[in-house]
This record gives structure tokens, C-alpha cells and sequence, in this order.
């Protein structure tokens, strides 16, 4: 078959003709994986929110606006048979060394931090990235601890909190967030009760 | 030249990463682990022999003067077709992965080989030329992502056999460039031999 000429009339058309063929292609790829993808995404929120406070039936979902910052943050308020048993709070925090990251921490009723999960972030990987449980042991020493006594800032900057070595500003991003959230918890529980 | 020729050349003869130095950006970027590497390699591999299949037999309807947008369009497609599946099926590769899905489009070997190879060939031979090329990067980036985590991480396919820390420098950028400059000089050595 020999090649086409490229007159106008035929370019239009073949590009017409191209470009419809990929959206439609396009459009139904997208609503078959349309569900999946939600799914996929609801399973990672919600296996975060379980990896945070101890087991729930009922959530409670809300959104409040922090003192300082942006964007809102989440809250999770987890009952087990009727009774709260923590919250969690998607936090947030844009001093990251790669920008924003996404942390979800857990806290018991009694204001202790139970255990924190990365949800997202760009920091980099083999230093920044220990921040996440699954990369290293280092949230490990928030657990448990009461934030009124246990000072949200990295030793450096006259708090608690050891900072990864040769990662100081992903410590401190990550300290961040969880000030956010724990201020914007001790405002929210100290209203309702 | 027989069709195992075809084949086999994108793995030492004409690897796509060794010899023609095409498609850096993702070699370097997602190689900090032998599976992100496998991940990435595969992907391309799949957008790579559907873009050939597609692009040959279309290859005489095009008029020359629009053949590069409508391999772009088609290229294009493809690519949001695997990032789409992936987010909705493998969301725990579209994690690591993510960021450079949509890279492949950009991706010199793909419209490279589309044009160099695909729109000259037939059907059959343009298959095998993309299922050669392709798995050869993703041979290439496997080893290149193999040889950072072991050095890196002291890990291998996650699997860790070192405790604590191995040498950050491969885990960073410039480790990409190190291994990378080695593995092409063994390469070059292989060839002339």
C-alpha cells in the first residue's frame, strides 16, 4: 500500500481520527479502573487509620481548620461499642525537604500520641524517607507519649525528639505536622468536653 | 536479519540504556531498588511493543508530515492505559512508580524506536523489535537497580542482609551515575570482545 500524501484534507483526518480512537480508548480504560482505583485508595486510608488507633467499628469523619496553615485537617474519631477509643488526624506539613508530607497520627483519648503512619511524602530516599515505620525504627519513640511533656521539636531546637541522622529538616517537617495535628486536637477535645 | 537477531539485540548488542543512552530520566530516577527498576522496565517494555504493534500497522494510513504527533497520541494513550491499571491494581508499585508513568511518553526509546524502527518494518518484526528493546530496559534497569540496593541498602528485591545502613552516596542521584558509568564501561568491554 503506498504511503498517503500529506494534503491538508488527509492530516485533519488522520489526526481527527487518531486523537477520537485514543479518548475513547482512554474513556474506557478510565471506567474500568475507575473502582479499583477508589477502592485502592480507601483501603490505603483506611489501613493507615487502623495502623493508628486501637480497633474501631464506627468512624467518624470531620474536617477542621488548624490555627496556623493552609489546608484543613481530618479528623477520624474511631468508637469501639459505643466508646471513643482515639483519633486520628490526617496532618500535614509543607517544610519538608521535598515539599509537602502527609502524616496520620493516632491519638488516645487521654491526649498520648498511640503511633503515627506516613501517608505521603517526597523526601529523600535512604535519609528523609526513615520518617515512615516501614523504612526504619525512628517514629517508634512517639509512641505513647503525651505531647504536653513530650516537646514536639527535634533536640536541636530545645525539644524531645531525635532528629534521623543527616535528616534534620525531614525531622523537623515531621514534628511539624504533628504540633498541627496535636494543637488542633487539644482545641477540638477541650471544646467538646 | 532472523527474528531472534531482533530479539536478542535490545539486551547487549543495541540495549537501550547501555549503548544508545536513550531514556536517562527514569533509568536514573527509579533505580533505587532492583524492583522499582523491574516495575519501571516492564511498564516501558508493555507501552513499548503496543506503541510498535500499533504504529506498524497504521504505518502507511499516516501522512508523513503528522506521523510524529499521531505516535505521540497513540504513545500517549498507551501510557495513561498502564498508569491507570496500575493505580487501580498494583497500587503499592504506582507508589514508587508514580511520578515517572507519565514519563514514558517522553520517553526517547519509545518514539525512537517508533520511528526508526516500527514505521519502516512490518507487523511481526515491529513486535519483536519492542518486546526485545523493552525487556532489555528493563534488564538494564533491574541490574542498575540491583547493584544501588545492594550497595545502597545492603538489600536485595527487599530482602535485607545487612543490618542499619549500606552506602547512602548509591542510593542518592550521583550513585546513579556511578553505577551507571561502570556498567557501561563492562558493557563496552563485552561488545568489543
Amino acid at each position: 500500500m503506498a504511503k498517503k500524501e500529506s494534503s491538508f484534507i488527509n492530516m485533519v483526518l488522520t489526526l481527527f481520527i487518531v486523537t477520537s480512537i485514543s479518548a475513547l480508548a482512554l474513556g474506557g480504560v478510565y471506567n474500568l479502573t475507575k473502582g479499583p482505583i477508589a477502592l485502592a485508595k480507601k483501603a490505603k486510608l483506611e489501613n493507615a487509620i487502623s495502623n493508628v488507633v486501637p480497633e474501631f467499628d464506627t468512624l467518624v469523619e470531620f474536617k477542621i481548620m488548624p490555627a496556623k496553615g493552609k489546608d484543613s485537617l481530618t479528623f477520624y474519631r474511631a468508637f469501639y461499642k459505643d466508646s471513643l477509643v482515639g483519633t486520628a488526624i490526617k496532618t500535614y506539613t509543607n517544610i519538608g525537604f521535598g515539599g509537602l508530607i502527609s502524616i496520620m497520627a493516632g491519638f488516645s483519648p487521654d491526649g498520648k500520641i498511640i503511633n503515627t503512619a506516613v501517608l505521603e511524602h517526597k523526601e529523600t530516599p535512604g535519609l528523609g524517607d526513615k520518617m515512615d515505620i516501614k523504612k526504619s525504627t525512628w517514629s517508634e519513640q512517639f509512641r505513647n507519649k503525651n505531647p504536653e511533656d513530650f516537646d514536639l521539636y527535634v533536640t536541636k531546637d530545645g525539644g524531645k525528639v531525635d532528629a534521623i541522622t543527616a535528616a534534620t529538616i525531614s525531622s523537623r517537617a515531621f514534628c511539624d505536622a504533628m504540633n498541627r495535628a496535636y494543637k488542633a486536637y487539644k482545641l477540638e477535645e477541650g471544646g467538646t468536653k | 536479519m532472523n527474528q531472534l537477531q531482533n530479539f536478542t539485540k535490545g539486551f547487549i548488542k543495541e540495549n537501550p540504556v547501555f549503548i544508545l543512552l536513550l531514556g536517562l530520566c527514569p533509568t536514573l530516577g527509579v533505580t533505587t531498588s532492583a524492583i522499582n527498576g523491574l516495575g519501571m522496565g516492564l511498564a516501558t517494555a508493555f507501552v513499548l511493543t503496543m506503541s510498535n504493534l500499533v504504529i506498524s500497522i497504521i504505518k502507511n494510513v499516516i501522512p508523513d508530515k503528522v506521523r510524529i504527533p499521531s505516535f505521540i497520541v497513540i504513545i500517549a494513550s498507551f501510557v495513561t492505559i498502564v498508569e491507570l491499571v496500575m493505580q487501580g491494581f498494583v497500587p503499592a508499585l504506582f507508589e514508587q512508580l508514580g511520578l515517572f508513568i507519565p514519563l514514558i511518553v517522553v520517553n526517547c526509546i519509545v518514539l525512537g524506536r517508533a520511528e526508526a524502527f516500527a514505521s519502516k518494518n512490518t507487523v511481526f518484526s515491529s513486535i519483536i523489535d519492542g518486546l526485545g528493546m523493552g525487556l532489555g530496559f528493563a534488564f538494564a534497569l533491574t541490574i542498575l537497580g540491583g547493584i544501588r540496593e545492594i550497595l545502597g541498602s545492603g538489600a536485595i528485591f527487599g530482602w535485607k542482609f545487612i543490618e542499619g545502613d549500606g552506602i547512602l552516596v548509591f542510593v542518592l542521584a550521583p550513585g546513579a551515575f556511578i553505577v551507571l558509568g561502570y556498567l557501561i564501561a563492562i558493557v563496552n568491554k563485552i561488545n568489543k570482545a
